[in-house]
């Protein structure tokens, strides 16, 4: 080496078919990324309902991690925790967690996540569900007493609120309530419809999972990642547009009043729809499958939501989507080039 | 009225232009050796002219093209063939070759009759043909054969984009030469007279696209637009470049041809005005001899046969250990695995590229991003036909059209996973009838 003479060990050299150079964006960084994106929903939920949630998203997060890297071990693969897409897991489940839960809650959630909803199908890539929302679901339906379970921002002085802006909406639309929580609604009834309260939803300040309650810090990571490339608008705005545009139709009293923006406000809609109906490995790879997803997610959001026994129906839609992404890919092949006909010669 | 600077996906590598794209095409002196490989083209290989022992002349015609598809071979040094043989190819790994030895005090070169201008179609055609010219972009096919289309041509394309990344020898050459270029292809627009002619060039070279037009100008070439295309990789292939200037698409598993267009490259125009005016056969070229690994990158004028280890010596040797040389850009060219391999008329350039240059990762899983679906230019699905590949479900890959892959490598280029698209997709390309 250093002489002009000097030649090369052509042992050392490397023959593998071509492009011999690669983009700087790698799969660690797109994952780290979107870990940075959902760092200010977590900072928020954290300010609103305090330690708690603190609490909540560092077990699972420990736990998503743990699960992976034992697994992993056990299974005698390749331990990926560098990559970063255990963390995503592990936060977006602690984001769809009520804050209130039970320390073993998000250690569970996590482990199932990871062990079960991603690794048992073959790890990073392979996955049919979201983990997160596999987990959730799962939590959801072994431990409900813990999953409905909501406390109020940290500054509200008593625990009368206790219910998410969509539950107190439901029961006064479907069920008999109890008198007290019917005082309530009137109360909120006249605040409804003030630029206040819908300040008050894009902020945060309400009952609601740790994640989903600040829509301003779930926008700002989202638009991060849009302005980076790392997601598409597509599904994102489909399913948003389509929750909101059938609210606006039936959700009102007659056809086409419907306080859309409350329905788009409240819930977990803007958390699913920039951090986990974006997910890569779960939705539809091109541009007509991903808006196929989101007008998906949206409809069965809204059927959820109007018709079904929970007041919240975005993680059970993209769950749903999820299992329909392979049929969605096989009926949004691209168009591909030069499929046009040829000049007679 | 013209759809411009517009074809379906591609991606934006770092160019890495800089490195050569101010150095003036600089002569490697004639090496002691030359070894010309009986096929550099689309084809059938040539019959060798020459027997071991016997004299020859620098531009001596020294394997002739029997079939119409072929292209004959020419001596690029005066000297005594040693021997005929098998030898180290760029790519065909193996191919037979003239070793052409050189001679102590002969440097003459062969006289060949030069020609008025006045020649007809045919006789231009004939001496295309006879002067071993063919597509100097890499593809390598005969020129005689393109420039006789079965259909009519109504658009004429001279390809300037020079789209992949470290190669500056055809925009050196279009700054050095274009008179000369474009005499060539006023020669190609006699041959299939279209309506329009433009001279496709990306806008990131502005200086080259000055210059053109001040020639075009001065020349009152009124007919010969300059299209200035958008900088994106592969703008540079064939159907990419159509699309982008005339706005038509050519058909799947179709040629040029099929939708009226020819495209030559600018290295070919330059050849084919030396054998049309000067009488001289396709002996030499310009490439860039580029990478970080190089002491002297820039772009130089050989002779065809020149082995890469004299290339090297005349650039001063290696500063970094290279991991990989290629022939051709990092996007398309092919990694060689031996330093005596020659210099074929398709070799655009020669990259000596360091471990920091290339990204070395192992690949992983994919994580449907979906990024090399928008990236693919002829917008086929590379991810599905990798994981059909290595599924071995032959009837899934075949139902994403793997045939139609350019190879133009964007879609691995773009994978964050590093997986080996276009290998996969070449996997399916064979198995897929």
């Amino acid at each position: 080496m250093g002489s002009t003479n000097a030649m090369v060990e052509t042992e050392r050299l490397i023959v593998s078919t071509s492009p011999h150079i690669k983009t700087k964006d790698s799969c660690p960084k797109i994952m780290w990324s979107v870990v940075i994106a959902l760092i200010p929903a977590g900072v928020a939920g954290i300010l609103i309902f305090g330690f708690s949630a603190l609490k909540v998203i560092s077990i699972s997060l420990v736990s998503a991690i743990l699960s992976e890297a034992i697994i992993q071990k056990l299974s005698h693969k390749k331990i990926t925790i560098a990559d970063g897409s255990c963390f995503i897991t592990g936060l977006l489940l602690a984001y769809n967690l009520p804050p209130s839960v039970p320390w073993w809650i998000p250690a569970i959630g996590s482990f199932f996540a990871i062990a079960i909803a991603k690794q048992a199908f073959g790890g990073l890539g392979y996955n049919i569900f979201n983990p997160a929302l596999a987990a959730r679901a799962f939590l959801l339906a072994s431990w409900p007493k813990y999953m409905t379970k909501w406390i109020p921002p940290r500054w509200y002085p008593d625990a009368l609120s206790t219910a998410t802006p969509l539950t107190v909406i439901k029961h006064h639309l479907v069920d008999a309530v109890s008198g007290a929580t019917i005082l309530n609604i009137v109360e909120e009834k006249k605040f409804m419809h003030t630029l206040a309260f819908y300040g008050k939803l894009f902020l945060g300040d309400r009952a609601g999972c740790i994640g989903e309650v600040c829509i301003l810090a779930i926008i700002s990571g989202g638009f991060f990642l849009l302005y980076k490339g790392y997601i598409r608008w597509y599904t994102p705005f489909t399913f948003i547009f389509t929750v909101g545009f059938l609210s606006w139709i039936f959700l009102g009293n007659g056809l086409f009043n419907g306080d859309w923006l409350f329905y788009i406000l409240s819930g977990g809609l803007f958390l699913g729809a920039f951090f986990m109906a974006t997910d890569y490995v779960t939705t539809p790879l091109t541009k007509k499958g991903q808006i196929i997803f989101g007008f998906g997610c949206g409809i069965l959001t809204f059927l959820i939501r109007k018709f079904g026994g929970y007041p919240e129906g975005v993680s059970y839609s993209i769950l749903i989507m999820n299992a329909f992404t392979p049929l969605i890919d096989r009926y949004t092949k691209t168009r591909k080039f030069g499929l046009v006909k040829k000049l007679k010669s | 009225m013209l759809i411009r600077n517009k074809f379906p996906g591609g991606v934006h590598p770092l160019t890495c232009k800089e490195l050569t794209r101010n150095s003036f095409i600089e002569e490697i002196p004639p090496p002691q050796k030359v070894v010309i490989p009986l096929i550099q083209h689309t084809g059938a290989p040539c019959i060798p002219l020459v027997k071991p022992g016997e004299e020859v002349k620098l531009g001596q015609k020294i394997g002739s093209a029997e079939k119409y598809i072929s292209s004959p071979v020419h001596a690029s040094l005066s000297g005594k063939v040693s021997k005929i043989e098998e030898f180290n190819h760029p790519l065909l790994e193996k191919a037979p070759a003239i070793f052409i030895e050189k001679d102590k005090n002969s440097d003459s070169e062969m006289v060949q009759q030069k020609n008025p201008d006045d020649l007809s179609i045919e006789e231009l055609k004939e001496r295309i043909r006879e002067a071993g010219i063919v597509g100097l972009g890499g593809a390598g096919f005969p020129t005689h054969v393109k420039l006789s289309p079965p259909k009519p041509i109504d658009t004429l394309i001279l390809n300037g984009a020079e789209c992949e990344p470290y190669l500056t020898c055809d925009e050196r050459l279009m700054q050095e030469k274009p008179r000369e270029i474009i005499k060539g292809l006023e020669i190609i627009a006699k041959i299939v007279s279209p309506e329009r002619i433009f001279i496709g060039i990306e806008d990131s070279k502005r200086e080259t696209i000055k210059i053109v037009k001040e020639i075009l100008r001065e020349l009152r070439l009124d007919g010969i637009e300059v299209s200035v295309l958008k900088t994106k990789y592969p703008q540079g292939g064939e159907k990419q470049l159509i699309k982008a200037i005339t706005g038509r698409e050519v058909p799947s598993e179709g040629l040029p041809f099929d939708v009226g267009v020819l495209v030559q490259n600018v290295q070919t125009a330059f050849a084919i005005y030396e054998a049309i005016y000067k009488g001289k056969p396709l002996y030499e070229r310009v490439i860039t001899v580029s990478g970080k690994a190089i002491k002297k990158p820039g772009n130089y004028k050989v002779k065809i046969g020149t082995l890469v280890s004299d290339i090297v010596e005349f650039c001063g040797g290696f500063i970094k250990e290279p991991k990989k040389i290629i022939f051709g850009g990092p996007m398309m060219g092919i990694a060689q695995w031996s330093l005596d391999v020659p210099v074929i008329k398709g070799t655009s350039g020669i990259l000596f590229l360091t471990e920091e240059e290339l990204n070395l990762e192992e690949s992983g899983p994919c994580i449907r991003c979906g990024r090399c679906i928008e990236a693919c230019p002829v917008k086929i699905m590379p991810a599905y036909i990798a994981l059909a590949v290595e599924y071995k479900k032959w009837n899934i890959a075949k139902e994403y059209s793997p045939r139609d892959c350019i190879e133009c490598g964007a879609c691995s280029y773009i994978c964050p996973t590093r997986r080996d698209l276009v290998q996969l997709i070449k996997i399916a390309k064979l198995r897929v009838h």
